[in-house]
């Protein structure tokens, strides 16, 4: 089957899909040519789906609550399984759309570049759905991701070389071009058919109108509305568990996020630690901040990056009259910067460097 | 007083197939090859032609640049044949044992009475300089300039490596007579570093004319080259010469008994070695004379290390500097779905994304030649700094190779480091990407420029 889909053969146009499918079911049996003779067996497609994993418990809490929102806003009176089915049979478009168009878009660059199909869409796909509200239109969603995977990441040449990460870039289009479908209070429960769409604000513009009515307890566990998963701060925290403790992400930047985060929030009106547990602050700090591409790269920058994000963030949210929620310009103004960051702890090094060669 | 430094990052991989210390038998090879490829950035220039008779200590080719360096024969024997590959280029110089082995013979000398001059002329003479590296870059010292000092590490830390206490059992005075020597061609010493776990109990702590130094921590502290950074990191402008502890000793036997002798115990390792033993052999022998010891099926034989030796086949040759020989399966074989497989407890890795961490420092795994996956981009990039004790940005260092900017290299301190202190990198990388390989062009791109 392999020779159709190489150089040459019938069916070549589809050589980088048919490659992605053999090594997404095989590992493949390509064997070191030179340099080391052994390898860890760790590669990116593990270190993707570890990501995943970690997401799971986000994943079907939000299936969920976007039941139980809708039950509650409508009054339905529906029982805990017509609940998941129902925010199951919500979330499974957003799912189909950021896959398909995401992995269009991946696998032509791919056979246009002659390269392996990147895993990185993996889990960008997986995040997209989970940090959009649940009423946006598809077809917006289709033309944000298409965005977010040609704009946002191939023109730099794919995963590994993107300045922005991608899932956020694709919600900040989003939020820029269509801020109505974006934010205020209509746009957090799920629609039913035949009935009006309902009002209903989140903790966070909440906060900003001077009257957060939820308790610390809600917005912990994340029966709240909110960005589908961005609400149960308890399932953001098991996914960090899982990422601490495989290596993938770094902790130190999880860390320094939440002490920039609680440091600023002590200048707000609500106690400090809400600012950890309203709106996207959790997913954000685990999950974005946290992607090793889009990163400090330094150890010593890390630190700084982290903080800062965090700082920023609130800093947003409790300053900033325009825009309730800050951690997603927050998490993109510090992927930018972070090369800089990189670049004065790197210089450092030269520095020391230099300097020993005049002092020897 | 010696200097004790204790290296933490690094990584000693847990592979199937240590040699145990003890001398299984002497194999006498019937060929014996030696590969101007050995050396980095080396113009061979032959100096025997296909069917002349040598002994062992004869020059086999030269170096076209300083031809008083001669690469000689380790054995007596006849040329059996001039080995070229693309455009000529010299591969091996392939010599057919006499049964009975004679060697040059030369005077004994007394290193007391001869100045500088004296010794780089008989080292020189008596074909013992290639065994003399130059860093930056791990090239043939050049016999002109005088070095910063000169480092010896007695510390084998690489994986499966025999024991250096049991390697140079009985070499002593022949060690001594090596860094006398070698003590003579430096104003900066002979720096000297031994494994603090066994310096207590080691013959080689008691070597005279050498600056001790022990280290501890997994590999990489026995690389000479992570030593040297610990010990005094090499500036722009400065050279520092290395010699390894198998050579040392073949310097100091040829200048104490006048007999050029490479003759060395060699370990037969790796999860594909039938039963895992040490030889005596010598330098350049052929593999076809071990074959006995290797796995029927699909096995690489490895002259070296697996991080850094290099695929020779089944009837290649030892490595001028190599004393062990590492077998494995090769890996070229499919597995389901095996990226996704929550256990695979025969895997072993760095990360924690697999069990491997859990399993204790006791337990081996008989790893093979599988990549565990195709090439990608930098992703993961802070996981090289954890298997690299020395204060260098990996990532920065490799990116300026790639994008052939010197000043960056020069100021992430190419000069610091040759590939074989990125081995372990490349090892753990999960893009897959050939780390050595980077650094090795980057360090021909800094010759081609700076000579």
């Amino acid at each position: 089957m392999k020779p159709t889909f190489s150089k040459g053969g019938k069916l070549s146009a589809l050589g980088s899909f048919f490659d992605a499918m053999e090594t997404f079911f095989f590992v493949p049996k390509t064997v070191t040519a030179r340099g080391t003779h052994i390898k860890d067996s760790v590669d990116l497609k593990r270190t993707m789906i570890t990501v995943m994993i970690a997401l799971i418990p986000v994943f079907l809490f939000s299936i969920y609550n976007i039941g139980y929102q809708m039950n509650l806003a409508y009054g339905l009176g529906w029982g805990f399984w017509t609940m998941v089915w129902k925010g199951f049979l919500k979330i499974l478009p957003l799912y189909l759309v950021s896959y398909i168009v995401g992995l269009f878009f991946e696998c032509m660059f791919a056979q246009i570049k002659g390269e392996e199909v990147n895993e990185g869409y993996f889990v960008t796909g997986f995040l997209i759905p989970l940090i959009v509200p649940v009423t946006i239109p598809l077809w917006m969603l289709a033309i944000a991701v298409a965005f977010a995977v040609v704009i946002g990441k191939e023109v730099f040449g794919g995963t590994g070389m993107n300045i922005w990460n991608p899932a956020l870039l694709c919600r900040a289009f989003l939020f820029f071009s269509y801020p109505k479908m974006m934010s205020g209070d209509a746009v957090w429960i799920a629609h039913k058919a035949g009935y009006d769409a309902v009002s209903c604000a989140t903790p966070l513009s909440e906060m900003a109108s001077g009257n957060l009515h939820y308790s610390a307890m809600d917005m912990f566990v994340g029966l709240i509305p909110g960005s589908v998963g961005e609400t149960s701060t308890l399932c953001i925290l098991l996914g960090a568990i899982l990422l601490i403790w495989t290596g993938v992400a770094s902790w130190k930047i999880m860390l320094s996020c939440v002490a920039g985060g609680l440091l600023v929030g002590l200048l707000g009106d609500v106690p400090a630690y809400y600012q950890l547990i309203m709106g996207g602050f959790a997913f954000g700090c685990v999950f974005m901040a946290t992607d090793p591409v889009t990163s400090c790269q330094t150890e010593t920058g890390k630190w700084i990056y982290g903080f800062l994000i965090g700082a920023f963030a609130v800093l947003l949210r409790l300053f900033n009259p325009g825009y309730p929620e800050g951690m997603m310009l927050a998490i993109l103004l510090m992927n930018t910067f972070a090369p800089l960051i990189d670049h004065l702890v790197v210089g450092a090094n030269v520095r020391r460097r230099l300097r020993r060669a005049k002092t020897a | 007083m010696s200097e004790h430094i204790r290296l933490k990052k690094g990584l000693d991989i847990p592979l199937a197939g240590a040699a145990p210390a003890k001398i299984a038998e002497t194999v006498a090879p019937d060929l014996v090859a030696i590969k101007p490829t050995d050396f980095k950035a080396l113009v061979p220039k032959l100096a025997v032609k296909e069917g002349d008779a040598v002994k062992a200590g004869d020059a086999l080719f030269v170096d076209k640049m300083c031809p008083s360096i001669s690469f000689c024969s380790p054995v007596s024997g006849v040329v059996q044949a001039v080995v070229r590959g693309d455009k000529r280029k010299l591969l091996a110089v392939v010599v057919k044992a006499d049964k009975e082995q004679q060697s040059v013979k030369h005077n004994a000398v007394d290193l007391a009475k001869m100045d500088r001059k004296a010794v780089v002329d008989l080292l020189l003479e008596r074909g013992l300089w290639p065994m003399i590296k130059q860093r930056p870059y791990g090239i043939v010292a050049n016999p002109e300039l005088t070095p910063k000092s000169i480092f010896v590490s007695a510390m084998a830390t690489a994986p499966l490596a025999p024991d250096p206490d049991f390697v140079m059992e009985g070499q002593m005075e022949y060690l001594q007579a090596g860094i006398d020597a070698l003590g003579r061609l430096t104003n900066g010493g002979v720096h000297f570093s031994l494994n603090a776990a066994k310096a207590a109990g080691s013959a080689m702590s008691s070597l005279k004319g050498v600056i001790p130094h022990t280290f501890s921590g997994p590999h990489p502290a026995g690389n000479v080259g992570v030593q040297i950074n610990h010990i005094s990191p090499i500036n722009k402008g400065e050279i520092v010469w290395t010699v390894d502890l198998v050579s040392l000793a073949a310097i100091g036997r040829c200048i104490a008994t006048g007999t050029y002798d490479m003759s060395r115990v060699v370990a037969v390792t790796g999860p594909a070695a039938e039963n895992p033993v040490c030889i005596k052999a010598v330098q350049g022998m052929s593999l076809a004379s071990i074959a006995k010891y290797a796995k029927k099926g699909n096995v690489r034989f490895i002259s070296g290390d697996v991080l850094t030796g290099e695929n020779v086949g089944a009837d290649g040759y030892l490595g001028f500097f190599d004393n062990q020989v590492t077998l494995l399966e090769e890996g070229d074989y499919y597995e389901m779905l095996g990226w996704i497989k929550p256990f695979r407890l025969k895997k072993f890795s760095f990360s924690h994304l697999y069990w491997s961490w859990l399993a204790g420092k006791k337990k081996t795994y008989k790893l093979d030649t599988n990549t565990n996956g195709g090439p990608r981009a930098f992703v993961v990039s802070d996981v090289y700094g954890k298997v690299l004790p020395m204060d260098i940005y990996p990532v920065y260092l490799l990116k300026a190779c790639l994008a052939k900017d010197i000043e960056k290299m020069e100021n992430l301190g190419i000069y610091e480091v040759i590939p074989e202190d990125f081995a372990l990198c490349e090892f753990v990388c999960p893009s897959k990407i050939e780390i050595q390989k980077i650094l090795s062009d980057g360090i021909d791109l800094m010759l081609k420029e700076m000579m």
